[in-house]
């Protein structure tokens, strides 16, 4: 006997976080309730843990060419292509989901440009070749807008990752859904585990570990609301001296082109001396 | 290290791998230590002993195919009394002139403490068979010169025929019998520095007693950065062997400021030991009137004109 | 022996007042609720003049008259922003001798690098942001940049007129006026640079410098009417200023402390790495925040490398800044002369060997011999504290990793060098080494054009270069 569909009991996804390329649950078990949904309520170990990932994955993912890293964010480019319907289904629109994805494209053709862009060689009044490029600064801690669960998402993480540097993200508290589907987008895109790191929960509990966590190099509160925490946090970053952007000024427009001002926070300009002689 | 030298240069292999084995020159780091050190200020009483100590390195020189014995009878006079106004002026410490001239000078100097130096081995290029050389040598000796300035064979050389090189050092010494011999690497076809030091280190290897910068025939002649790297060798060369060996840097050093630069540059690199006529030459002409008439300005007061100085 | 005479730098070319004031809109005036202090020379412990101390009232002012500077400055043509500043390059060229002068005797550094590095990297860094003043769309910071406002510069006392250099002119070139406050032990070139302002013509409220200690600089930093904060210093202070701007929106750089490794390869030309060794740590007294101050040296080199550095060190000349054959100055005070005396013992006491050359001081004044310690590990506290001082902790290292991990092991990241005759070990080592500088085959250089800054807890941005513009464009 077969159950009609109108009977049919439908299985439900267990939203988990996502570290180390693994989708474990929080190691401290709890979870909170979205849309009926239960979804892993991440913890300061959770957040250590994903730090360490993320260290763990510089080294290679920055050591990767630039052509690798273009052609693995145009790959996610590809994927969330192909789940468009997922993320339709959390009520975003198809304006957005477009975006996102493009946004993948956008950024994705940075990868080997940046150096040009931003690097220079520069005319030293001696004999010596002097070449400035851009690094990577290492693991940068993210807080995503809350109100852009996915285009304002994708807006913080591609510009951040493209060269070379891992993130911790704390996802949308109020709609932490779309973090942890495109989650599952990145898993299926050859990135490497541990490049990016998505907690969801409450971000006054885990942003003040993140933001003192003297192995995390940089810290993006544009997804801050309140002024006080995005206070209190950049003060915990002082401690080593992270790079800080802080959370903008007026609400932002994320359709609009962002230039390079959301990667240029998180490089490090390497200047290079080279006599010339025989 | 002394037990190892004897085998370095018993084949061309080893001679080879161990010149090729040194470490090597930086052209910008050692042209800016060379800079900075000619920024000392060497003034009033340093200035004066520098002077003097100069006067006294100078080997006095001329080396033109139109040399004859009167020009060179002139500069022998020179090389005795530079000052003619001032006896207390130090004598220079040899007369620098090609073999055929040596006859003319070699009575005129004997018993007067300065040098006769002979240049030698078809000089300037040393293009010439092995045994001309020798006899040009031999020649040299045999009619009053003491000391020796050869040219080394930079064609081989720089072919890499470093066993050759070394070989007809060897029997340049031999010719001189008791004369001292510098060997003259003419740094300005070797080209580079890491190329000078390898070559101090083959001339020193095979007996020299000096090792010269130039003929002054080639541009770049002396400069203080090449000459640098032959202190530094013959520094290194002492402390690996034992034995001392001496530096003349010649051609293109022409007022008193240049050669108190490279008194500076002795005395930073390997110190008090070379400061003297016995380990550190000058090859020069003008410097020593340019020398004679800072040291009348120091003693004095004011600036000297070359009316009062021999053109000889 | 070749002892070289005294050859003393003449003092008379240079004019100090007994006392200043403070710079505020364009002219000099005393301070209204600060007090004053004395500046003296390190080298003999002289006074030589006596200096204002900003009170709270002053910042206000000095923040006003740069606001109310700041509209018009910033709507003039970029290319008329240009020839003010190519005045101020100028003119300190003209007047090089004398801030040459006065540099050494205000900070004890040796006449020699006043005069051959300082004085004139101050004037190049200013015609070379001059020439940015009127190109800014092109610098690839985005199609229509605009000045942020009023900047706050405070700079530390080792290369004063050069510190205030790199502050002032990539600021004035973007069309920010600005309030500077030199260290509290060397303010004089900056009075005189002061004075150079009003030379040029430049119009009153644009450059403001108020002297003053740390109370000074903390009420500058965190006045609420200062758009922008520049600041090089400790690491810990630094780290006082980023929480001070925390959750304002001030935008903030910084250039903090740095212990560079200097790596010695088994292949380096060794005699020019000796002097780079040299250079990089007892060049300005090791007052220098790139400082080479860990000689990281392949081991089996090791011997020939130290025998040849021990060598080298005693031809170093310890003595009167403004003789002319000095290497090694004056330590710049006696607070920081009490800092290297206490992490020299403090390596001592690890069970580091101490070295120094046979080495006179002059009694009177802050002096302190160049000094190495050897069988220096990276547990050892000289291994991992910026001294800031001539002394060198000398560590050795087996293979390429080892020596990339050692140097890398380190919350500073400014600076570091490598030297070996190897062309693609050089790039490897350089690619793999967390430090803003990298010299290769050579240490502490610096243009005008070259960005400067470090990684890590060395601080954030980049001074020099069209990268030392992004810290003044909004």
């Amino acid at each position: 006997m077969v159950s009609s569909p109108a009977e049919r009991v439908s299985v439900r996804k267990t939203y988990k976080l996502f570290i180390g390329g693994a989708f474990p649950r929080s190691e401290s078990g709890r979870s909170y309730v979205v849309d009926d949904t239960n979804v892993a309520l991440a913890s300061r170990k959770d957040v250590r843990d994903a730090v360490l990932a993320a260290r763990a994955a510089f080294r290679p993912w920055s050591a990767a060419t630039a052509y690798n890293r273009g052609q693995i964010l145009y790959r996610i480019a590809e994927m969330l292509e192909g789940r468009r319907a997922q993320f339709l289904a959390f009520g975003l629109d198809d304006a957005t989901v477009d975006a996102s994805i493009d946004r993948w494209v956008w950024y994705a053709g940075w990868a080997d440009k940046l150096a040009q862009v931003y690097g220079s060689a520069n005319p030293v009044a001696g004999p010596y070749f002097n070449l400035s490029g851009p690094e990577p600064t290492g693991v940068v801690g993210i807080v995503a807008p809350p109100d852009s669960p996915l285009l304002g998402l994708v807006s913080v993480v591609a510009p951040a990752i493209v060269s070379g540097n891992t993130v911790v993200v704390l996802a949308s508290e109020p709609s932490p859904l779309p973090a942890i589907t495109l989650a599952e987008v990145l898993a299926t895109s050859d990135l490497p585990g541990g490049v990016v790191n998505l907690l969801t929960g409450r971000v006054p509990e885990t942003g003040p570990w993140l933001a003192s966590h003297m192995d995390v190099n940089a810290i993006d509160l544009t997804g801050v609301d309140d002024p006080a925490l995005a206070t209190s946090l950049e003060q915990a970053a002082a401690e080593n001296l992270k790079r800080v952007v802080r959370p903008p000024a007026e609400p932002v427009d994320w359709t609009v082109d962002p230039g390079i001002a959301r990667m240029t926070p998180f490089l490090e300009v390497k200047t290079v001396w080279h006599p010339k002689g025989v | 290290m002394t037990a190892v030298l004897p085998e370095v240069s018993s084949s061309g292999t080893s001679l080879r791998a161990f010149l090729h084995g040194l470490p090597g020159v930086d052209q910008v780091g050692a042209e800016q230590r060379a800079a900075m050190l000619a920024t000392r200020s060497i003034k009033t009483t340093a200035k004066e002993w520098a002077i003097d100590l100069a006067i006294r390195m100078v080997d006095l020189t001329t080396l033109e195919g139109s040399d004859t014995p009167g020009k060179v009878r002139a500069l022998a006079a020179k090389a005795k009394r530079p000052d003619p106004a001032d006896d207390s002026c130090p004598a220079v410490a040899a007369l620098c002139i090609y073999p055929a001239m040596v006859p003319v000078a070699a009575p005129l100097l004997a018993g007067t403490g300065v040098h006769l130096a002979s240049v030698a081995t078809a000089f300037p290029s040393g293009q010439a068979p092995l045994s001309v050389k020798l006899d040009d040598t031999a020649a040299a000796v045999a009619a009053g010169a003491d000391e020796i300035d050869m040219v080394i064979n930079r064609g081989a050389f720089l072919a890499g025929r470093y066993q050759q090189v070394h070989e007809e050092i060897v029997a340049v010494k031999g010719a001189c019998g008791a004369a001292h011999l510098k060997v003259i690497l003419e740094t300005g076809e070797l080209a580079t520095y890491d190329n000078v030091r390898r070559a101090s280190w083959l001339a020193m290897l095979a007996g020299a007693d000096f090792i010269k910068t130039s003929t002054g025939k080639v541009q770049p002649a002396a400069t203080l950065p090449v000459t640098l790297v032959m202190l530094e060798a013959v520094r290194d060369f002492r402390s690996a062997t034992g034995r001392q060996v001496g530096v003349k840097p010649a051609g293109g050093i022409r007022t008193s400021k240049d050669a108190i630069r490279y008194l500076v540059l002795v005395n930073e690199t390997v110190g008090t030991d070379w400061l003297s006529p016995d380990w550190f030459r000058f090859g020069a002409s003008t410097l020593l009137n340019d020398l004679l008439m800072q040291r009348t300005r120091m003693r004095t007061g004011h600036y000297s004109g070359p009316d009062y100085f021999t053109l000889d | 022996m070749f002892e070289y005479a005294p050859a003393p730098e003449s003092r008379s070319i240079v004019d100090i007042k007994p006392s200043y004031g403070l710079f505020v809109n364009g002219s000099f005036a005393e301070p209204t609720d600060g007090s004053t202090f004395k500046t003296i020379s390190p080298a003999s412990e002289e006074v030589l003049a006596e200096v204002a101390e900003a009170g709270p009232s002053d910042v206000d002012r000095a923040v006003s008259a740069a606001r109310d500077a700041f509209d018009r400055w910033a709507a003039l043509p970029g290319a008329t922003r240009a020839k003010y500043i190519y005045r101020l390059a100028r003119i300190i060229q003209e007047r090089s001798r004398e801030l040459a002068v006065l540099e050494s005797l205000d900070n004890g550094k040796p006449i020699r690098e006043s005069r051959d590095v300082d004085v004139p990297l101050a004037a190049a860094h200013f015609f070379y942001y001059a020439g940015w003043a009127d190109k800014l769309e092109h610098a690839g910071l985005g199609p229509s940049p605009r000045p942020i406002g009023v900047a706050a510069q405070v700079i530390p006392w080792n290369f004063p007129l050069l510190m205030l250099a790199w502050k002032i002119a990539p600021a004035l070139a973007g069309g920010n006026t600005v309030v500077l406050k030199p260290a509290e032990t060397t303010p004089l070139t900056a009075l005189v640079f002061a004075e150079i302002c009003q030379q040029a013509d430049l119009p009153p409220g644009v450059v403001n410098i108020i002297t003053g200690a740390g109370a000074t600089g903390a009420r500058l930093v965190e006045h609420p009417g200062v758009d922008k904060v520049a600041f090089t210093g400790s690491t810990e202070v630094g780290r006082q200023i980023a929480r001070a701007v925390a959750g304002t929106r001030k935008r903030v750089t910084l250039e903090l402390g740095g212990k560079a490794a200097n790596i010695v390869f088994d292949d380096a030309p060794i005699d020019q790495a000796v002097e780079g060794i040299v250079n990089g740590i007892f060049f300005n007294q090791g007052h220098v925040c790139c400082a080479g101050s860990r000689l990281l040296v392949q081991e089996s080199v090791y011997d020939g490398v130290l025998a040849a550095l021990k060598r080298r060190m005693a031809q170093l000349r310890v003595g009167d800044p403004l003789d002319k054959n000095t290497d090694i100055g004056a330590i710049n005070s006696a607070a920081q002369l009490e800092r290297i005396r206490t992490l020299s013992e403090i390596g001592s006491s690890e069970g580091a060997e101490r070295w120094s050359p046979p080495c006179s001081l002059p009694d009177r004044g802050f002096w302190f011999a160049p000094t190495i310690f050897t069988g220096v590990t990276q547990a050892h506290r000289i291994a991992r504290e910026e001294i800031f001082g001539p002394v060198l902790s000398v560590l050795t290292f087996r293979t390429p990793a080892e020596a990339v991990e050692k140097a890398n092991n380190t919350p500073y990241g400014l600076s570091a060098g490598v030297w070996t005759e190897k062309g693609s070990r050089i790039l490897a080592i350089a690619d793999q080494l967390r430090a803003g500088v990298v010299w290769a085959n050579t240490f502490n250089k610096f243009d005008p054009s070259s960005p400067f800054g470090g990684y890590k807890e060395s601080g954030y941005g980049r001074e020099g270069g069209r990268h030392g513009l992004e810290a003044y464009i909004g």
